[in-house]
């Protein structure tokens, strides 16, 4: 009898220590967010005014100015990979997951992985020697091409895990019914990954929009308006490096507020994101 | 191996494929004259079959014919091939890497297998209803309409009404859904979905149905709906369904065939297979002995 409550208590007890141990796992995994998130407010809050979102840098040693070309740069070179890498990649990942066991798939498999730990800046370089070297300059479009180099791998293995994920049942189904495969799998099989492609793509987008190393030696960044995408660019990680690695208080409190920027940039991607996902599951 | 030899020599036996027309047929009453179908020609033929899953034979030398507006039920342990073989009707097991045949199936004379066979168009003919009811993730109303939609099937808003209402109704669904035709699918109840995906597959006007374990999934009153649906269906169509449920192909088949470790073991009239078995394996099997 004893044996037996002691035996129940000790299994209590290594219960609430896991929980506990768990518990403050999670805790840390949060608390980075939450430090950098008020650190940026506390610290770039105040340099955010309508200037930072209107105005280009103005010239060392005057103060003012703001980020508004760096703003646009970035969504420039995101939009153009979103619209270079996206579909390259969703194609892809539909083909991995049904051309699974190919040899082909395997090899594109394997690749992917490996691009996706391939480090930022030597993505940065490979793009310069494909791109920026033989177009004599650096340009916002061998930026994006750096930016998609590195969505691509990431949101083919999403897709294929998403598109995986949708039962067999289905796709047979519509089979059944005499319907070709591919228009099987664009009018069934996809709209039920719809949730999860999107959520990938979008995290993927947000991953790619805090970047800097691949655009150093691509995008390179510029001081003053720059919309033709063959031409040097501003971005906000480039310009947030710039400043912060700079001499000027002003300038750091730019960096600060520009990093404010960019991080309600990438969450409001993600956001959008689960929010994509919360919906698809709804309907 | 003395057993597979029993196998073989019992194959003559169930050669005569269609049963001899001097038998009573079953439910006659009920059929309203099925002596004129019974000289029809087989719907599907099956004429030393085998089939291979990579190294694995899961199919041995099958001649099976079944017969047009008729249920036929197959039955059989698991893994006996009884699925295997509905699916080699209708070419579901291309899908799968390493599969290979020999021997012929033939829909109305023609075979499945044949080059050149358009496999989309036998799908269309031959529709399939699964164990594991797999609405898509649309409308109801979409559901019905996908098959007819992409074959091009109705002409026009009107006639695709036309096509889901009358699906629905032949699948007995009609009035439990006809009020929420835009609601997803994956809302109705498992029973529901089941006849949905039949309606689904009545739309395209298949010329065979296939079920594989429709009832398997769902509760004795769903089964039950299912079953009825069935027993109404073979004024129109010729089903071949498989099933695990001795009582259930007893109820809704006209034919049975009995299938073991890969091989058709007998064939005849269902209830000539539960009550007087030529087959030793058979009697245990519908007896509940073994499998």
């Amino acid at each position: 009898m004893t044996a037996v409550t002691w035996r129940h208590r000790r299994r209590r007890a290594t219960s609430a220590v896991m929980l506990a141990l768990t518990g403050v796992a999670a805790l840390i995994t949060l608390l980075p967010l939450v430090l950098i998130f008020g650190y940026l407010i506390r610290e770039g809050a105040s340099s955010l005014d309508l200037a930072f979102f209107t105005h280009t840098p103005r010239p060392t040693g005057e103060s003012g100015g703001g980020m508004a070309n760096a703003i646009v740069g970035t969504l420039e070179m995101v939009g153009l990979a979103a619209l270079i890498g996206l579909p390259v990649a969703v194609l892809a990942g539909v083909y991995l997951a049904e051309a699974r066991g190919s040899r082909l798939a395997t090899a594109v498999r394997f690749t992917a992985d490996v691009l996706n730990g391939v480090p930022s800046i030597v993505v940065g370089i490979f793009v310069y020697l494909l791109l920026v070297v033989p177009m004599g300059g650096f340009s916002a479009l061998a930026g994006a091409v750096a930016l998609a180099t590195m969505l691509v791998p990431m949101v083919t293995r999403t897709t294929e895990e998403m598109v995986r994920l949708v039962p067999r049942e289905l796709m047979e189904g519509g089979l059944a019914l005499g319907v070709p495969r591919w228009r099987t799998m664009l009018g069934v099989v996809l709209p039920a990954a719809r949730g999860g492609i999107i959520t990938g793509a979008l995290v993927g987008v947000a991953r790619i929009a805090g970047e800097t190393a691949p655009l150093l030696f691509t995008a390179l960044g510029n001081q003053f308006w720059q919309l033709d995408p063959r031409n040097p660019t501003a971005a906000l990680p480039l310009q947030i490096f710039a400043y912060a690695i700079s001499p000027y208080d002003d300038w750091h409190r730019q960096a600060w507020a520009g990093a404010l920027v960019l991080i309600l940039l990438v969450l409001t991607l993600s956001l959008g994101a689960r929010f994509a996902l919360g919906r698809a599951q709804r309907t | 191996m003395r057993k597979t030899m029993e196998i073989m020599d019992a194959q003559p036996q169930i050669t005569p494929l269609r049963p001899p027309v001097t038998l009573p047929a079953p439910r006659a009453g009920a059929q309203g004259g099925p002596a004129a179908r019974e000289g029809a020609a087989p719907a599907v033929e099956a004429s030393g079959f085998s089939f291979w899953y990579g190294a694995v034979q899961a199919l041995h030398d099958i001649d099976l014919s079944i017969p047009e507006r008729r249920v036929t039920a197959l039955i059989g342990p698991s893994g006996c091939g009884k699925s295997t073989f509905l699916r080699s009707i209708n070419r579901m097991n291309d899908l799968i890497p390493g599969v290979r045949h020999e021997g012929d199936i033939c829909l109305h004379g023609r075979s499945v297998y044949e080059r050149g066979e358009d496999v989309v168009h036998l799908r269309k003919r031959v529709g399939m209803v699964f164990q594991k009811s797999n609405p898509f993730p649309k409308s109801i109303y979409d559901n019905v309409a996908y098959g007819v939609r992409v074959n091009g099937l109705a002409r026009g808003r009107r006639e695709l009404d036309e096509v889901v209402e009358r699906s629905l109704v032949r699948a007995a669904l009609w009035d439990e859904v006809k009020d929420r035709l835009q609601k997803n699918a994956l809302g109705l109840s498992g029973g529901q979905q089941q006849r949905l995906c039949i309606a689904r597959a009545l739309a395209v006007q298949p010329e065979v149905l296939l079920m594989d374990e429709p009832a398997s999934a769902l509760d004795p009153i769903a089964t039950q709906k299912i079953e009825e649906l069935i027993y109404e269906l073979k004024d129109e169509y010729t089903i071949a369904i498989v099933t695990h449920n001795m009582q259930q192909a007893a109820r809704v088949s006209d034919f049975t065939a009995f299938f073991y470790m890969g091989r058709l073991v007998e064939v005849g009239r269902t209830q000539q297979i539960f009550t007087t078995p030529r087959e030793e394996r058979t009697e245990a099997y519908v007896t509940g002995r073994f499998g």
